[in-house]
């Protein structure tokens, strides 16, 4: 195809063609950045937590009335818990996983405050709870029954025995093997040591935005207070047929207290992301509807340069060009621009990049193969736009010529 | 004569049905992402308060840790000894400490059952410091602030659920077990965002019932919301409450800049008087926040919504000059007849007048049709955000106006160029070739 005659028509026409090109690096733009910033989103929402998400729920219970007895109504219901069919494993828990709001400490590996201790994600739990978390144990042992304490309301310190995550061993002990650390001595915020028996693979923070959603720590303390959680582990497909019988089931055992809450951890993980999801879905309706409007404008103009210019197009039909240089005209001058809005658009893409770095706390860098990942996408969609008005050119038939002088 | 251009105009739309409709739907578009993203911006940074923002302060201590470097922000949050401290000596015009709790509302029907409450434990200065509108009675008296009086004031809703939306001012309200007397209604109340309680959300649903300080304290209600410790609180209450754990937001009203500075003054020494007796380790750094601020520091849906913006303004430019190029070809392609025009005595001021409209008519319908697809899209980002946004999207008639003005606005600028060329059309080339 040759590019000489294309280049000197479109210089005719500067200003629609600029136009074109302008859009196109706006496009591009926006388009680039968002893919940027939903990419890094979907990342973070598809973090696993470590749990067996599909077949775990849970449930609070708030005590309200004068007589109401904790520490009963606690064993009574973690009895009537385990006892129902379907029912794998039953635990009370301060927290969940990805439900927003949780307990942290401080952990260190000397009795002395340290400036730079890092902090653990707490989950209390009974000699059930790892077993009901459905966390995978690579080290050690599990808190047995002499581990576990019964925490009332106002107690700060905690318990003799811990269950760490493995990145918060590898935090603390940064060249130690899983298995030499079982049995370490670490220190909360007092100066009381905390034996280490086991390590887990894996297991998040309760807030699903945080930096070092790993660091977490298992305490077999089992809370017997007045508001506390159950964590309940079904078989396998049983979480939506057992989460309203069991409610009904508490709901009945004690009229001294309400429950509420019963959410399933699908549930609870699609609240806990609900913002990054709105946000994401916002940035991909936004992209798409920019695209949709941009090709219609390069379509729409493409079709109306066909129809302005289809006695020329008969008249050099006739002259002898075939449908396949008609083509081409087209592509090649989209092509022509499209260059130019791409080369124009990689620019201003990385400059949008960069002012949202700066201004926009957590903002991912913008990664460098986006930019002509985007750059080709864009050539691409220039291309498809302008190909059925340019078909449409290539059928004009060579009589138009003729016909209409 | 604009009647006529009017029709003109409606007759050449009609002519290119096609570009025209990709022109009106180029701007709608355009004018939707803009409103929607320019609704959420207003909502998240327009000041909730907005006759006295500058004149209510969120109050800082720096209590923290010694051992944590000094360049750190002091804690959002006071300490139980603190926030006691300060409303024991009532330096400001109005103070109030505040927390959330989590309650049990037992009615009295035997019919209703029981059910779970957010409470906002605080003093009577709350309702008069942040101009609380009441339905019923109204705030506690002052003297419930410090005795053992088992008094409340109920949200609308609430009133609504446990008396049926009657005057319950003097009936009594069931509260995990404890009757409190209800002094109170509020009417609707929902300061947009919620700035007085930075941790614990701020597009959180309003307080089912307010309830003194206290009472919160005597009867250990559980609280909610962060608490942060740097140092073991040790056990029991009693230990919890002389910790050094903050978890009090503290608001106070000072009505000009020398009751500001004298109170600052005041925290200062506060502040190093407990430094003699060991605490405030850190160097002095207390700081008085105005609604402005602290919802600067605080709003992390701000940045966010920025960007948002600055895509829809992206998108509007795309859009525009989309609606520039439709319209250059369109104008252009129409030389032949314009120059016709021009030959027939058409004035130049004529012609431009007549594409003028032309294009206003495409930005009207282009700016009716991007108000129905801002409403949309609200309802679209709502449900994204499972509701809890539905009071931050107001749609109401001025934004409409806005929009179709912003519209044909816009249009009118995209169709300046396309138009002056239109009409510049050379007459007499143009019959030549007819």
């Amino acid at each position: 195809m040759q590019i000489g005659p294309v280049f000197r028509a479109l210089r005719r026409s500067k200003i629609g063609a600029a136009l074109v090109a302008l859009q196109v690096a706006c496009t591009m733009t926006v388009a680039v950045n968002s893919w940027s910033i939903v990419q890094a989103q979907i990342q973070l929402e598809g973090q696993p937590s470590g749990l067996p998400e599909a077949e775990i729920f849970h449930i609070s219970s708030s005590g309200f009335a004068s007589g109401f007895n904790a520490k009963t109504s606690v064993l009574d219901d973690l009895a009537l818990l385990r006892q129902t069919p379907g029912v794998v494993a039953a635990t009370v828990v301060n927290t969940v996983p990805l439900s927003g709001s949780g307990w942290a400490t401080s952990v260190r590996t000397t009795p002395y405050p340290e400036q730079d201790a890092p902090a653990a994600a707490v989950y209390m739990m009974d000699e059930h709870g790892v077993a009901t978390f459905g966390v995978e144990l690579i080290a050690g042992r599990d808190f047995t029954a002499e581990d576990v304490r019964e925490r009332g309301p106002a107690v700060s310190d905690y318990p003799d025995t811990a269950i760490l995550s493995a990145a918060m061993v590898r935090r603390l002990w940064p060249e130690a093997s899983v298995d030499d650390v079982v049995g370490r001595v670490i220190y909360t915020s007092d100066a009381t040591p905390t034996t280490m028996v086991g390590v887990v693979a894996l297991l998040v923070a309760p807030w699903p935005v945080v930096d070092n959603p790993e660091l977490t720590m298992l305490v077999p303390d089992k809370l017997m207070v007045d508001n506390v959680q159950y964590l309940v582990r079904t078989e396998p497909d049983r979480v939506d047929e057992l989460m309203p019988l069991v409610e009904e089931q508490l709901a009945r055992a004690n009229r001294g207290r309400i429950v509420r809450a019963p959410s399933s951890m699908a549930d609870t993980r699609a609240r806990g992301y609900r913002e990054v999801r709105g946000f994401a879905t916002i940035l991909v309706v936004v992209t798409a509807a920019l695209l949709f409007v941009t090709v219609l404008g390069i379509a729409g103009l493409a079709a109306y340069n066909v129809r302005r210019r289809t006695k020329e197009i008969g008249t050099r039909r006739a002259l002898g060009a075939r449908k396949r240089d008609i083509l081409g005209y087209f592509l090649t001058e989209i092509s022509l621009i499209s260059s130019v809005g791409v080369a124009f658009g990689a620019a201003l893409t990385v400059a949008f990049n960069v002012a949202l770095v700066q201004n926009i706390p957590d903002m991912p860098k913008l990664q460098w193969h986006f930019v002509p990942l985007g750059a080709i996408a864009m050539w691409l969609v220039g291309l498809l736009a302008v190909l059925p008005p340019a078909r449409r050119a290539s059928d004009v038939p060579p009589a138009v010529a003729t016909r209409t002088v | 004569m604009f009647a006529y251009y009017l029709r003109l105009a409606l007759l050449q739309m009609r002519k290119t049905p096609v570009v025209s409709a990709l022109m009106v739907c180029a701007i709608a578009f355009g004018i939707a992402a803009c409103m929607t993203f320019t609704n959420i911006s207003y909502m998240l940074f327009r000041d909730p308060i907005p006759h006295k923002s500058a004149a209510l302060f969120a109050v800082q201590l720096d209590s923290w840790s010694p051992n944590v470097p000094a360049d750190q922000d002091p804690p959002q949050q006071l300490t139980y000894m603190d926030a006691s401290a300060l409303m024991r000596e009532r330096r400001a015009h109005r103070q109030a400490a505040m927390v959330r709790t989590h309650l049990v509302v037992e009615p009295q029907g035997a019919d209703v059952r029981p059910f779970a409450a957010a409470g906002r434990a605080t003093y009577a200065d709350f309702f008069a410091m942040f101009d609380v509108p009441f339905l019923f009675g109204g705030p506690w008296d002052a003297p419930a602030d410090e005795r053992p009086l088992r008094v409340v004031v109920l949200s609308r809703s609430t009133n609504d659920r446990l008396f049926g939306g009657e005057d319950s001012v003097g009936r009594v309200c069931v509260l995990n077990g404890n009757e409190f007397r209800v002094v109170g209604v509020i009417d609707e109340w929902k300061p947009m965002p919620k700035f007085y309680d930075a941790g614990g959300g701020l597009v959180s649903p309003p307080a089912d019932l307010f309830l003194p300080f206290e009472q919160m304290v005597a009867l250990r209600l559980p609280r909610r919301g962060n608490t942060s410790c740097w140092k073991p609180p040790g056990d029991g209450f009693a230990a919890f409450l002389a910790s050094e754990c903050v978890w009090i937001q503290f608001w106070v009203e000072l009505r000009n800049n020398a009751e500001r500075d004298e109170y600052l003054a005041y925290l200062d020494s506060y502040a190093s008087e407990q430094k003699r007796i060991g605490r405030f380790e850190r160097p002095l750094d207390n700081r008085l926040s105005d609604v402005d601020q602290w919802l600067a520091d605080n709003n992390d849906a701000r940045e966010p919504a920025l960007l948002l913006l600055g895509v829809g303004v992206m998108f509007l430019v795309v859009c525009l000059l989309n609606t520039v190029g439709l319209l250059l070809a369109k104008f252009l392609g129409r030389a032949p007849e314009i120059g016709l025009r021009r030959a027939l005595g058409a004035s130049k001021r004529a012609l431009f007048l007549q594409h003028l409209v032309e294009t206003g008519c495409i930005g009207a319908l282009g700016g009716a049709l991007g108000v129905a697809l801002t409403w949309i899209a609200l309802r679209g980002v709502d449900a994204l955000f499972g509701g809890i946004v539905a009071d931050l999207l107001v749609f109401a008639g001025p934004m409409v106006a806005v929009a179709v003005g912003l519209a044909i606005v816009a249009a009118l600028t995209a169709g300046l160029y396309p138009t002056w060329r239109a009409c510049n059309v050379p007459a007499a080339a143009l019959l030549k070739t007819q």
